[in-house]
């Protein structure tokens, strides 16, 4: 991934100049400001590992909406080795380790344009979370990455949904499959996959409507969603993507493990990180599910998602 | 792991047996839970932090009621000082100015802004109002043709704006037309925003200018985390909120932010959201919330019946007369009916604390066993009540007669009554510590 980037960075001139890659610089400060911005400022005084550094470290982990229990976790690891360290600096690379350990390696991740075509990615999540602007950003990502996109619009429900779906795709320039409000959202993902091949299309971005994972009615009926699809298309979807805002607390890991429980999580985006709230319960969550973290939302514009990479990710954090 | 606060309060208490005043040792170990609830309920650090704080202050010192244990008497005051802080009941939106009264809706993206705007309008519409839709996001696709939609949907009028006005134009031309048409209060739903973006802040407080509404409400997820502080405070310091609306609260969500978000701008809530249908909005109930973000309802609900139905000067009473053993069966009477004014006598030791739902699963209490028991003693004349020992045969029968009960019935309770009154001469320093050493059946 941090290859990506490097290409990426590459490529920036001859597209949209500095644009591009003054948002990757911001990216990647904004990675760096994913959960602990206070914790540099912490060990940036040359201070002696006590119990008020300590405490402080934990209520950065805390602020960081990192949960009260992996907070505990990692501090009870980090206190015990500390026992042993002389410098703040020695306690920061502990530190460093237990947060890389919270995220599973992503390396492996291929290509969503890999194999079989079309990747068939559905999004989900709970109201609000930014799931259609997700949708909306990743099919510009694609579509500059010289891949065929087409989004099914399945949030039938939320009034105006498909018509906002429609405006992200006239700016993304990539088709849209939509049926009227209020249809059957399985019968508008369907048809979108039969489109998709029919068309040669790369990838699939399905929208669905957003829904607190504690609907069980409307848990079951993203499961159809998600039966409908596969029925088309042997294998699919290939990714569920669950998109979680930054701005949620605890509440984030029983929406994952819900959503996990109905449609199975593959990977999770992480939105509205150009706020102030850290997204600490991203690492929970990631940790928990064992779920790659892919992408984070850091801004409103069109290019305003990043992928996330956890060793840069990291590495930005320390150094 | 723990289920909630009240069995965590009860395994931090189960080690102190003490008496009278709560020591600043039982309220440390309790307060330490209570912290932990709190966190896990996202409210924020530094919040809970003063919170905690504020409660050990009132708590040092307090008496321990003689209905509750010293855990329970912890949570009671945690409940206490949550219930104040929030606000003692709910407050309606001040709509009396002269018409039309503008309600601004401000708040994040994705907080559930057009959503509540229908809901709201639906709402007063209820209540007597003609409210009117504005629509003023410009910038979210689509977020316009989401209000038309939902005005159209409910029936009720939504100004026709349209992306390429600016949003005060927006407003005063409502406003206008409002005054034309009969319309006493403006929906304002603007767009979602980041509390860090200068500019759009900018815009409301504009809109704040030119409009002058009567309320200005922010909107805010019941799921946020940490961060509700820095958003909440940023709104209100730019705007000066008169109120706030928590949203998508039929979630599992324990709803910590709404406690930080009162503790950052002390404004009240007003409302909150219950569900994808438009009529599920509901005013805010302080208490319910308290119990909530405390993840503890039962344990509450049982305290708030204890301190109902069981009369303090009534209690200290029985507590003198047991202490002379001069318990008699009036008192037995009265006591059992106001433990059951508490509700079902299984329903009750389940919220015992030490009490757990294993234990109860092989308990089976026969309610009618204590209407029973209560009509035997009601047949009594009052100096048989008080001297129990002079119900002999003839009187057993007419006892009996009278409750419709048997012999073996009002024996049956004579027993069980002597055998408390031995009980109770044995514990006697333990007076009425818990119900249970009240239950001897």
């Amino acid at each position: 991934m941090a290859f990506n980037l490097l290409k990426k960075k590459g490529n920036t001139p001859e597209e949209t100049g500095n644009g591009l890659f003054g948002k990757l610089k911001q990216g990647l400060s904004k990675t760096r400001d994913i959960l602990f911005t206070d914790i540099d400022e912490l060990f940036s005084s040359k201070r002696t590992i006590d119990d008020s550094l300590l405490e402080e470290l934990e209520e950065s982990l805390i602020m960081a909406d990192l949960g009260v229990d992996l907070t505990l976790e990692i501090m009870e690891r980090v206190s015990k080795k500390s026992k042993k360290l002389s410098t703040a600096d020695e306690l920061k690379a502990v530190l460093k380790e237990e947060i890389s350990a919270l995220f599973p390696a992503g390396s492996a991740e291929e290509d969503p344009s890999g194999a079989v075509k079309p990747q068939v990615i559905m999004v989900v999540g709970v109201n609000g979370t930014g799931k259609t602007t997700t949708l909306g950003k990743l099919a510009t990502k694609f579509t500059n990455q010289g891949k065929k996109v087409l989004i099914a619009a399945a949030d039938t429900f939320r009034a105006a949904a498909i018509e906002q779906v429609e405006v992200w795709a006239d700016r993304a320039n990539v088709g849209i499959v939509k049926h009227r409000e209020g249809a059957d959202p399985a019968a508008v993902a369907f048809d979108g996959v039969e489109a998709a091949i029919a068309r040669g299309v790369d990838i699939l971005l399905i929208d669905t409507a957003g829904r607190l994972h504690t609907q069980k009615n409307l848990m079951e009926e993203l499961k159809k969603i998600k039966r409908s699809v596969g029925k088309r298309l042997k294998g699919s979807p290939h990714e569920v993507l669950m998109v979680l805002d930054a701005t949620t607390g605890q509440n984030a890991l029983s929406q994952a493990r819900l959503f996990n429980e109905a449609v199975g999580i593959t990977a999770l985006a992480l939105t509205k990180l150009d706020g102030t709230a850290k997204g600490g319960i991203v690492a929970s969550v990631a940790h928990t599910m064992d779920v790659p973290l892919k992408y984070i939302g850091v801004g409103e514009g069109i290019d305003d998602l990043q992928d996330f990479d956890p060793n840069l990710f990291i590495n930005a954090l320390f150094d | 792991m723990f289920d909630n606060l009240s069995d965590k309060l009860n395994s931090a208490f189960k080690k102190l047996k003490g008496r009278g005043a709560l020591t600043e040792k039982a309220i440390d170990e309790g307060l330490k839970q209570v912290r932990m609830a709190l966190l896990e309920a996202d409210v924020n650090y530094r919040v809970a932090k003063n919170v905690i704080s504020d409660i050990k202050k009132r708590a040092l010192g307090q008496e321990v009621m003689e209905s509750l244990t010293p855990g329970q008497q912890v949570i009671k005051i945690v409940y206490d000082e949550f219930s104040r802080m929030m606000g003692s009941s709910h407050e309606e939106l001040s709509l009396d100015g002269k018409a039309p009264n503008a309600v601004m809706l401000v708040g994040l993206q994705g907080a559930g802004k057009t959503t509540t705007a229908g809901k709201l309008a639906l709402y007063l519409k209820k209540n007597g109002k003609r409210p009117y839709l504005v629509p003023v996001d410009v910038y979210r696709p689509a977020a316009i043709d989401q209000l038309k939609k939902l005005g159209s949907q409910l029936d009720l009028p939504v100004f026709q704006s349209t992306q390429e006005m600016k949003p005060l134009d927006i407003c005063l031309a409502a406003e206008r037309r409002a005054r034309e048409e009969g319309y006493d209060t403006l929906l304002v739903d603007t767009a979602g925003r980041l509390h860090v973006d200068e500019e759009l802040m900018a815009e409301l407080v504009g809109l704040k200018t030119g409009l002058n509404p009567a309320e200005i409400l922010l909107v805010a997820d019941a799921m946020t985390g940490q961060d509700a502080v820095n958003i909440a405070g940023s709104f209100d310091k730019a705007l000066d909120l008169s109120g706030v609306i928590l949203t998508k609260m039929d979630g599992d969500a324990r709803g910590g932010a709404a406690l930080s978000i009162k503790a950052v701008t002390g404004k009240p809530l007003k409302f909150i959201g219950v569900g994808e249908k438009s009529t599920a909005l509901e005013p805010f109930h302080p208490e319910r919330m308290a119990s909530r973000i405390l993840g503890m309802g039962d344990t509450l609900s049982f305290i708030e019946r204890a301190q109902d139905a069981v009369d303090q000067k009534k209690a200290e009473k029985l507590e003198q007369k047991l202490k002379k053993n001069q318990f008699t069966l009036e008192d037995f009477r009265d006591q059992m009916a106001s433990v059951r004014k508490m509700g079902s006598i299984k329903e009750l030791i389940g919220l015992l604390p030490g009490v757990n739902k294993k234990m109860l699963s092989g308990l089976n209490i026969d309610e009618r066993e204590f209407v029973r028991i209560e009509a035997i003693i009601n047949s009594m004349t009052p100096e048989e009540r008080r001297t129990h020992a002079m119900i002999k045969g003839s009187r057993k029968k007419r006892i009996a007669r009278g409750s419709g009960t048997t012999v073996q019935d009002v024996n049956k309770l004579l027993k069980s009554y002597t055998q408390t009154m031995k009980m109770v001469k044995k514990i006697n320093k333990g007076g009425m510590r818990s119900l249970r050493g009240m239950l001897p059946f």
